[in-house]
C-alpha cells in the first residue's frame, strides 16, 4: 500500500479509536504505587512508530482529549499535550524503523527505546508537571513525583509492549522466505 | 453493434510484493449494458481483475502493467482513481470497512459530499437512492444496528447517487444470509434493468447469482481466462468442474441422472428445463438408489432448558429456546443475522449468562463453572480466525492454552503435536503463522481448541467467504474430527449446502425463539419456515417438484449421499458396488 | 466495556447550536476555568454552568457514572495535594490561620481549605460544560462545522472516523478477550502480574493487528469514493449558523474577557480574602 493522504486520515481516525477503547484497559505495576501498564501509551508509539510524526501527534491529541471527555467529561489539558508530544517525537524516525517492510531488527529497537525514553522523560517529567503548575496552580513537589510516576509507567510499556508489538507485526508483514516442510 | 466499454488487450500483471505475474495475457472485451459475471475460485485473479478496472490497480496496489486497458476510453492507470470514480462504481466485499458515514444517510452522501454537492440536492438524492433499495425507514441508524445485508443495501445506494456507467460487485453474497443475498441478486437485476448501466459481478457463488439471467459468464483460473461464454453453455459444458467451481445442485443431479445438459434447452433456467426425459430419467435414478440408515445418536451430551436472556435493558434476544444434542452430532445453527444464534453459543461458553432457564452438561448445571472451566468441555471458533491468533509461530499459538493451564513443557509438546498431526498442520509447526493461507489459519485456530480436549466444538461461520475448494477442506477436516475423533459439533451458519450436506439436524432461530428442530432436509422444504428464518430453498427441491417426485425431502437426502459418494469414491466406485 | 458518554437526540435550542460554537464555548470557558482561582468568577460560572446543563435537558441517569468516577479522582487528586504539600494555601494567599494540627507537620489551615475548594469548584465549572458539549453535539454535524473554523476537512473527518469505529472495535475487544479467556487465560485482577501483561498481549496483537488490516480496506473505499479529490467538500450534516449561535459566540468572547479583567485586576490570579 503507498502512504497517501487518505491512508493518513484513515490511520489517524482507526488509531484513534484503538487509542479510546484501550483508555479502558490497565494493569497496576503493584510494586510502585500510582503506576500502571497501559496499552494505549504502547499502542500509541507502535502506531506513531508505523505511520509516523503527524499520525503519531493526532492520535495522542484527539485520542487523549476523545477519551478524557467520554469517560470523564472532562479534559486534562495539561496531560494531552504531553501524549501528543510524545506521539510526534515517537513518529519522527518512522521510516529508519521499516516495521511494515520487515525491517524491525536490533538496532532499529534501539533506536526507538532510545527515542522513547527520551520523549518520555521530556513529556512527563517536564511538560506535564510544568503545565500542571501553570495551569492548574498545583503544588510543584505533587505534581513532579505524579509526572516522575507517570514517566516509569509509561518507559516500562512502551519498552515491553510496544517493542513486542513492533517485533510481531513486522514478523507478520515480512516475506517469509525458504519455509520447508518438516516431517 | 453496441459500444465496447471495458478492452483488456494483452493485458498482464504482477504485485511488486509477489514473484509471479497474477493477471496472463488478459483479452476481453465488455460492452455498453452488459450484464456480466467473473467467476472463479479464490487466488484465480478474478479480484485483481476488478481491481485493475476502478484503478485500485496500480494507484493504491502498485505492480507492472503489460499491454493495455481501456475502460470508458481511460486508462486507469493514467488518469488515477478519483478520474475512474466517475465511471465506474464499486461495491467492495466487505460491508464494515466500506460503511464509512457515522449514519445511513451521511454514507449514502459520501460521494456527493466529495464532490461538493448542495445540501438539498444532496438530501433529495440520499431520499431517492435509500427508496431504491428500500432502506429510507433506516437512514439516521448507525451502522452497528443494521444487518450485513442492510449495510450492503447501504453501500448499493451510495454508488447509486454518482451516475456511473460501469458498476462493479466484488463478491457481494460474501457475508450475506441466502434470503438477503437472494434479494441483493434481485436488486442487482433491478438496478441493471433500469439503468443502461454496465454491470460486472465478481462472485464463485454460481447457482446464487444465476438466481437471475446474466449475459456472460468469464470463467477465470490461475490467472487466465478460461471461458467467456453464455451461462447455457457453460452448463452443459465441464469447465467448471475442471476449475473447482461448484456447479448448480440441480445440474448435477441431472448428471447424476444420465440427462445429457443441453445448451439449446436452456439449462440456467431450472423450470422451463425439465421434459419429459428429464423427469423420467430423474425417477428412474431415485427409484433404483437406496440409502443407508444413518443411525441415531443416543448418549445425551448437552442440554438447553428454557433459556432466556437479554442484554441490559433491552429487548429480549433469546426466549423460552429448549433443546438437546446428543454425542457425536454434527448440528447447525440458522436464521437470520441477529436471530440471536451468535449469542446462543455465547451463553453456551458461559460469555454471557443465561437471565433463566439452565444449561447442563452431560446431566450437570454448568451456570457455576466460568469462562476457562467450560472451555475444557466445550471449544468455541471465532470466525475470523486472526482475531484469535496472538502468537507468530503455530506451534506456540497452539501450546498456548495448555501453557496457561500450567501443564509440564513435556506434556505440552505432546498434547501439542498430537493436535498438529490430526489437523494435518504437523510439517508446518515451526512456520509462522502469517506465511499461512485463511484456511490453514482457520485450522490452526481449531487447533488451539482441540488441544484443550474439548466433547463439543462451536464454530462460528467455519467456512465464509471461502470458495469451494477452501470450503470443502474445512469442512472434510470438522467431519473427520466428528467421525473418527468422536467430537459434537455445532456449526452457526448461513451457508445452506453446508448445512444439507453436512449436518444432520438444524436448529432453526427467528427473532430469539427457537422455531423449528428437525432434520436439515426438512428445513429447507418447508417454506413456511424457510420464510422466518430468511432462508431460501434449495433447487433440488425445485427439481424434485417439477420431476413429480413424491417425497422431495427423501429426494434431497439421496442425491446428498450420493454425490458424497462420488465425490470421495469417483461415480465409478457406486455404480459396480 | 465501561459505559462511555454519547450524543443523544434531543430538541433544545443548545442541541440545535452549531457544533463549533458549543466548542468555542466549551474551549473558553475550559481556558477561563483553568487560569482562574478568583472565587468570585468562579461562582458565576458555576452557576451559569448548572443553568446551561439543566436547560439542556441532560438526564442525571445518563452522566451518573461519569460523575462517580470524577467524584473518586477529585477526592483522590484534593488529598493528594494536602499530603504533598500541606502549606499550599499558606504560600499562595501569604497568611496562616491554623485550624486544627493533626501529626508532624500536617496542620489543617483555613487558607489550604479554601486553596482546595478553589481547586475543586474549577473541576464543577467547567464539567458541567463538558459534559454538554459531548450529549448535545452530532459528532457529524461537529465535523462538518471543524471546517468553518479553517480545519482541514481530513482532520475532522479522521475524528468522525474515530467515533464511527469505537464501538465497533470495543466489540472485537470483548470478543478476543472472551475467547482468549475460554483458551484458559487469566483475565482476572488475580492474576499474577507478568500473566496478566501476557494475557493482555494475547488481546492486543489480534485487535491491533486486524483493526490495521482495516486501514488499507477503509482507504480504499474512500478512495474509490473520492475522498480527497477537492480542497473543499460539503457536508450532508452541515447546519447553518444562526442568530443564537452569533449571540453565544459574542457572550462567550464578552464573558472571558470580563473574567479576565475581574481576575487579574488586582495583579494576581487568586482572590484573597485573608488580607
Amino acid at each position: 500500500m503507498k502512504n497517501n493522504g487518505n491512508r493518513i486520515v484513515v490511520a489517524t481516525g482507526i488509531g484513534t479509536a484503538l487509542y479510546i477503547a484501550l483508555s479502558y484497559v490497565s494493569i497496576p505495576l503493584g510494586f510502585i504505587p500510582n503506576t500502571a501498564i497501559q496499552p494505549r501509551t504502547a499502542l500509541l508509539a507502535f502506531l506513531a512508530a508505523i505511520f509516523g510524526p503527524f499520525v503519531g501527534g493526532a492520535v495522542g491529541l484527539i485520542g487523549h482529549t476523545l477519551a478524557d471527555a467520554l469517560q470523564y467529561g472532562s479534559v486534562w489539558w495539561s496531560w494531552v499535550f504531553p501524549d501528543a508530544l510524545f506521539g510526534i517525537a515517537a513518529g519522527l524516525f518512522a521510516a529508519k524503523y521499516a516495521i511494515e517492510e520487515g525491517g524491525f531488527g536490533t538496532k532499529q529497537i534501539v533506536l526507538f527505546n532510545i527515542v522513547q525514553i527520551v520523549a518520555n522523560v521530556v513529556a512527563w517529567v517536564v511538560v506535564a508537571p510544568v503545565l500542571d503548575i501553570v495551569i492548574y496552580a498545583e503544588p510543584a513537589n505533587k505534581v513532579f513525583t505524579q509526572g516522575a510516576f507517570a514517566c516509569l509507567g509509561n518507559v516500562i510499556t512502551v519498552g515491553v509492549v510496544g517493542t513486542l508489538l513492533g517485533l510481531a507485526y513486522t514478523k507478520v508483514k515480512a516475506k517469509s522466505s525458504s519455509l520447508k516442510k518438516e516431517d | 453493434m453496441k459500444r465496447p466499454i471495458i478492452q483488456f488487450d494483452n493485458f498482464s500483471f504482477k504485485y511488486r510484493t509477489q514473484m509471479d505475474v497474477t493477471l496472463k495475457q488478459i483479452n476481453l472485451t465488455i460492452y455498453e449494458g452488459e450484464k456480466i459475471l467473473i467467476l472463479g475460485p479464490s487466488g484465480s485473479g478474478k479480484s485483481t481483475l476488478s481491481q485493475c478496472i476502478n484503478g485500485l490497480i496500480p494507484n493504491s496496489y502498485s505492480g507492472d502493467i503489460t499491454g493495455t486497458l481501456l475502460v470508458c476510453n481511460k486508462e486507469p492507470a493514467k488518469v488515477g482513481i478519483f478520474e475512474m470514480s466517475k465511471s465506474v462504481g464499486t461495491v467492495l466485499q466487505d460491508p464494515d470497512g466500506q460503511f464509512i458515514g457515522l449514519t445511513v444517510a451521511e454514507d449514502i452522501a459520501f460521494s456527493m459530499e466529495n464532490e461538493c454537492v448542495a445540501q438539498p440536492i444532496m438530501k433529495q438524492k440520499v431520499q431517492e437512492a435509500a427508496t431504491l433499495v428500500s432502506i429510507d425507514h433506516l437512514l439516521e441508524q448507525p451502522p452497528q444496528e443494521l444487518s450485513g445485508g442492510q449495510k450492503q443495501r447501504v453501500s448499493i445506494a451510495g454508488v447509486m447517487t454518482e451516475q456511473v456507467e460501469i458498476l462493479l460487485f466484488d463478491e457481494p453474497l460474501a457475508n450475506l444470509d441466502p434470503a438477503a443475498g437472494k434479494y441483493t441478486i434481485e436488486l442487482i437485476d433491478q438496478i441493471h434493468q433500469l439503468s443502461d448501466t454496465t454491470v460486472i459481478i465478481i462472485e464463485h457463488r454460481l447457482e446464487d447469482v444465476l438466481h437471475r439471467q446474466v449475459d456472460r459468464i468469464i470463467v477465470m483460473d490461475n490467472g487466465e481466462i478460461v471461458a467467456d461464454m453464455n451461462p447455457d453453455m457453460l452448463l452443459s459444458g465441464n469447465i467448471l468442474t475442471t476449475v473447482g467451481i461448484r456447479e448448480p445442485l440441480y445440474i448435477t443431479a441431472l448428471k447424476y441422472a444420465n440427462c445429457k445438459i443441453q445448451e439449446h434447452q436452456k439449462p440456467s433456467q431450472l423450470n422451463s428445463y425439465i421434459t419429459e426425459i428429464e423427469k423420467n430419467n430423474i425417477q428412474t435414478w431415485y427409484n433404483s438408489y437406496t440409502k443407508e440408515k444413518t443411525q441415531e445418536k443416543e448418549e445425551e451430551i448437552l442440554a438447553i432448558e428454557k433459556v432466556f436472556f437479554s442484554y441490559a435493558n433491552k429487548r429480549p434476544v433469546l426466549q423460552d429456546v429448549q433443546f438437546t444434542i446428543k454425542k457425536g452430532e454434527m448440528i447447525s445453527i440458522v436464521g437470520k443475522n441477529g436471530a440471536g444464534k451468535s449469542t446462543l453459543a455465547k451463553l453456551i461458553c458461559g460469555f454471557e449468562q443465561v437471565n433463566d432457564g439452565r444449561i447442563l452438561f452431560r446431566g450437570k448445571d454448568m451456570a457455576n463453572d466460568g469462562i476457562a472451566k467450560r472451555a475444557e468441555k466445550i471449544g468455541y471458533v471465532m470466525q475470523n480466525p486472526n482475531q484469535m491468533i496472538s502468537k507468530s509461530l503455530i506451534f506456540e499459538e497452539v501450546a498456548l492454552g495448555l501453557i496457561a493451564r500450567g501443564l509440564s513443557e513435556e506434556e505440552t509438546k505432546q498434547r501439542v503435536e498430537a493436535t498438529l498431526k490430526i489437523c494435518g498442520l504437523y510439517p508446518f509447526r515451526n512456520w509462522p503463522v502469517s506465511a499461512l493461507s485463511f484456511g490453514q489459519k482457520k485450522r490452526v485456530t481449531i487447533a488451539s481448541i482441540l488441544v484443550l480436549n474439548p466433547e463439543i466444538i462451536i464454530l462460528d461461520e467455519p467456512t465464509a467467504g471461502q470458495d469451494f475448494r477452501h470450503y470443502t477442506e474445512i469442512m472434510k477436516f470438522l467431519e473427520e474430527l466428528n467421525r473418527n475423533h468422536g467430537i459434537t459439533i455445532l456449526m452457526i451458519t448461513h451457508d445452506m449446502h453446508l448445512m444439507l450436506e453436512y449436518t444432520t439436524r438444524g436448529i432453526v432461530i427467528a427473532d430469539g425463539k427457537l422455531i423449528f428442530d428437525q432434520k436439515t432436509s426438512e428445513i429447507l422444504t418447508n417454506s413456511n419456515i424457510v420464510e422466518q428464518a430468511s432462508l431460501k430453498v434449495t433447487s433440488l427441491f425445485e427439481l424434485a417438484k417439477a420431476c413429480e417426485i413424491e417425497n422431495p425431502i427423501d429426494f434431497i437426502e439421496s442425491f446428498i449421499e450420493y454425490d458424497r459418494e462420488v465425490r470421495e469414491h469417483g461415480a465409478d466406485a457406486i455404480l459396480h458396488a | 466495556m465501561a459505559q462511555m458518554l454519547s450524543y443523544m437526540h434531543k430538541d433544545t435550542w443548545i442541541h440545535r447550536l452549531s457544533g463549533v460554537t458549543k466548542m468555542l464555548y466549551f474551549i473558553l470557558w475550559s481556558i477561563v476555568g483553568m487560569v482562574t482561582y478568583d472565587t468570585r468568577v468562579l461562582m458565576v460560572m458555576f452557576v451559569i454552568s448548572i443553568i446551561l446543563f439543566s436547560m439542556s435537558k441532560t438526564s442525571f441517569y445518563q452522566v451518573k457514572t461519569v460523575f462517580t468516577i470524577i467524584g473518586i479522582f477529585l477526592t483522590i487528586n484534593i488529598l493528594a495535594i494536602f499530603l504533598f504539600s500541606p502549606l499550599e494555601g499558606t504560600k499562595i494567599y501569604q497568611s496562616r490561620t491554623d485550624l486544627l494540627h493533626l501529626f508532624g507537620s500536617y496542620v489543617i489551615t483555613k487558607e489550604q481549605l479554601f486553596y482546595e475548594f478553589n481547586v475543586a469548584l474549577k473541576y464543577f465549572t467547567v464539567i458541567p460544560v463538558a459534559l454538554m458539549f459531548i450529549v448535545t453535539t452530532n459528532p457529524s454535524e461537529f465535523a462538518a462545522s471543524l471546517s468553518k473554523l479553517g480545519v482541514k476537512y481530513t482532520i475532522g473527518y479522521s475524528i468522525a472516523l474515530a467515533l464511527r469505529y469505537i464501538p465497533d472495535i470495543q466489540k472485537d475487544f470483548t470478543e478476543i478477550k472472551r475467547a482468549q479467556e475460554a483458551r484458559g487465560l487469566d483475565m482476572s485482577k488475580s492474576a499474577k502480574f507478568s500473566h496478566r501483561v501476557k494475557n493482555m498481549m494475547a488481546i492486543l496483537f489480534p485487535l491491533i493487528f486486524t483493526s490495521l488490516e482495516r486501514i488499507d480496506t477503509i482507504s480504499n473505499a474512500m478512495e474509490l469514493r473520492g475522498f480527497g479529490k477537492k480542497k473543499k467538500r460539503s457536508w450532508y450534516r452541515e447546519r447553518p449558523f444562526t442568530k443564537t449561535d452569533y449571540v453565544s459566540i459574542a457572550f462567550i468572547f464578552i464573558f472571558s474577557v470580563l473574567a479576565f479583567v475581574v481576575t487579574f485586576i488586582d495583579g494576581t490570579r487568586f482572590y484573597n480574602p485573608f488580607i
